[in-house]
């Protein structure tokens, strides 16, 4: 069995210590703490996503927040479709003067189709993307220049089309989700072990990927495109079968995420938004899911506290973060961590 | 031509030209090889030599001519797909994967199955465990077989690659510089390497070192400006006016 603790040096402790702290936390933090916490595992389901594409596949995505905006939207409109009385449209379709449902909202008032939906449309848009570029041997900076103008292009499709969309405000006002309230705090709590559950799932079908030999072939691709399209294989299904689970991985994180927090906009999944899900991962250890899982945890603790007391602060503070890790910590706080242990 | 003589034949380039807009690194070039025949091709620097490589495993593409392995044209297949009819080769830069360890390295080149949904497991079959240990052993390196390939002295990564090379069960090895940056010694040990592998390979051997040449025994393929001058044993080509004419900077 291949050594992966090269690739993981926090392992095997930090794993279950974070386990621990997630089992935990329900009886030790408040509500409002317990939902703060669900959105950033949220978030670090995404960035589980991230290492398998940035740390092993070497495939840096500046758009990974349209990953992260399909799922929300999808599990955003079921909701406001179970909350409206039969026949109505909900109330920014009528400000907007519309009269009926587009088409394609009709399918969300299934919980199955929801479901299905959050999880096969991120990832059947990352495998088309990613395999138009690839399969043209387009890699590197131009493709991570790609991802941007996708992630630019999909938050300003949903702002134009603020009819059937909610636009710049996005979707929220959410009251139920499978005939669960959301206002009762058994909901809050069952979502997080939900998440918590998801997370934990996530990160071990990972670890398996990884140090398989889909792992090896994609840190092989990673490093020696060539020698390794020269030993007869073709590398581009490996890189497009790793971006459409980390497309996945961001659609099941921004469904969990839209439903902590009770909206979806674009503002949460532009191109700043997916620039900041790249800085959660620069800073915990883009090759260490564990590393990935810390950064999004801080990163987002960081920019709670921050932001609520100086909000114009933020912003510089991250891109300051963000240049510290890259210049001295290539590696992350994982790196730091193997630093002392060796 | 005999019977025996067509069935012997593994590759034949046939006229091939490659033309970056308007300077011709090959200029209708053509050479074959026999089945367990090992060649050595020599030149000038900018004489087509690793062109040559470049056109047989389908890195470059020839504006004309075909490329005939096993009597069928390759010379439009995609890259895996001519590696999958028995030709490897090894680059002028070790190509060795460097966060992989050694043995992983070879493991990769070893495998049978490369399909990428054949990828999600961990198991390794058993005869290709044992090509991986026998090309560990062939070149030395099996007390080097967990480190990462990217640690590795310059010489160990040519003999990993080499390795590498010979565990893709290729017929056809293409050996693009193997003894660069050797020193005498290590040159020595490569040539034993490649005249062990004896009539089962094909080789292809692109170098400058003549005393590695020598080693070699083999017949000689001398190219110059893309096209070819002369083929002979080592001390033929030696003799020669003409090449050692192009050596010198001269056109002849």
């Amino acid at each position: 069995m291949p050594d992966l603790s090269r690739l993981d040096p926090l392992k095997p402790v930090l794993p279950w210590l974070l386990l621990a702290l997630g089992l935990v936390a329900p009886f030790a933090l408040s509500a409002y703490d317990l939902n703060l916490l669900a959105r950033f595992m949220a978030m670090g389901i995404l960035a589980l996503g991230l290492v398998v594409i940035w740390g092993h596949g070497g495939i840096l995505s500046l758009g990974q927040g349209v990953f992260f905006g399909l799922g929300g939207y999808a599990i955003a409109l079921h909701m406001k479709l179970a909350d409206l009385p039969s026949g109505e449209i909900p109330d920014f379709m009528v400000w907007s003067g519309r009269d009926s449902l587009p088409f394609w909202w009709t399918p969300f008032s299934s919980p199955a189709f929801t479901i299905a939906a959050i999880l096969i449309v991120p990832t059947l848009v990352g495998a088309l993307f990613s395999w138009a570029v690839f399969h043209r041997r387009v890699g590197g900076t131009y493709f991570a220049l790609i991802t941007q103008a996708l992630a630019l292009a999909f938050s300003t499709l949903i702002i134009s089309r603020q009819d059937v969309t909610g636009g710049f405000n996005g979707l929220t006002d959410f009251y139920s989700v499978f005939g669960f309230g959301l206002a009762s705090p058994g909901t809050g709590s069952g979502l997080y072990w939900v998440t918590l559950v998801v997370l934990c799932v996530a990160f071990v079908a990972l670890r398996w990927l990884l140090a398989s030999r889909f792992g090896i072939l994609l840190r092989a691709a990673r490093d020696g495109e060539n020698r390794v399209r020269f030993l007869g294989y073709s590398p581009t299904p490996f890189k497009v079968v790793a971006f459409a689970i980390a497309a996945m991985l961001a659609g099941i994180g921004g469904a969990l995420f839209t439903l902590h927090a009770g909206v979806v906009s674009p503002a949460l999944i532009g191109v700043v938004p997916s620039i900041e899900m790249v800085v959660w991962v620069a800073i915990g250890g883009r090759y260490s899911l564990a590393g990935a899982i810390v950064g999004a945890l801080l990163v987002n603790l960081a920019r709670d506290a921050v932001s609520s007391a100086f909000p114009e602060l933020w912003l510089y503070l991250m891109g300051a973060l963000f240049i510290f890790v890259v210049t001295l910590l290539p590696r992350g706080l994982a790196g730091l961590v193997k630093g002392r242990a060796t | 031509m005999s019977g025996s003589a067509i069935s012997d034949l593994l590759l034949s380039v046939d006229g091939v030209t490659i033309d970056y807009s308007g300077f011709k690194a090959l200029d209708n070039f053509s050479m074959t090889l026999n089945r367990g025949e090992t060649r050595v091709v020599i030149g000038p620097n900018g004489a087509g030599k690793s062109t040559l490589c470049d056109t047989i495993i389908g890195r470059v593409r020839p504006s004309q001519g075909r490329v005939l392995f096993k009597g069928e044209e390759i010379q439009r297949l995609p890259e895996q797909q001519i590696v999958a009819r028995g030709i490897c080769r090894k680059f002028q830069a070790p190509g060795v994967l460097p966060t992989l360890s050694v043995r992983d390295n070879l493991a990769l080149a070893a495998r049978k199955d490369r399909r990428w949904w054949k990828s999600f497991g961990i198991g390794i079959p058993a005869d290709e465990k044992l090509a991986v240990e026998e090309a560990l052993e062939s070149v030395g390196l099996t007390h080097r077989a967990e480190v990462e390939a990217g640690t590795l002295a310059h010489g160990e990564k040519q003999w990993l690659e080499i390795a590498m090379v010979m565990a893709t069960g290729a017929e056809l090895l293409l050996l693009d510089e193997p003894t660069a940056g050797m020193g005498p010694a290590e040159t020595s040990r490569t040539a034993q390497l490649i005249l062990g592998l004896g009539d089962s390979r094909t080789v292809l051997v692109i170098d400058h070192d003549m005393s590695f040449v020598e080693q070699l025994a083999a017949p000689v393929t001398v190219m110059h400006q893309g096209k070819f001058l002369k083929q002979g044993s080592i001390a033929e080509v030696r003799a020669d006016a003409e090449v050692a004419a192009v050596y010198l900077g001269h056109t002849a």
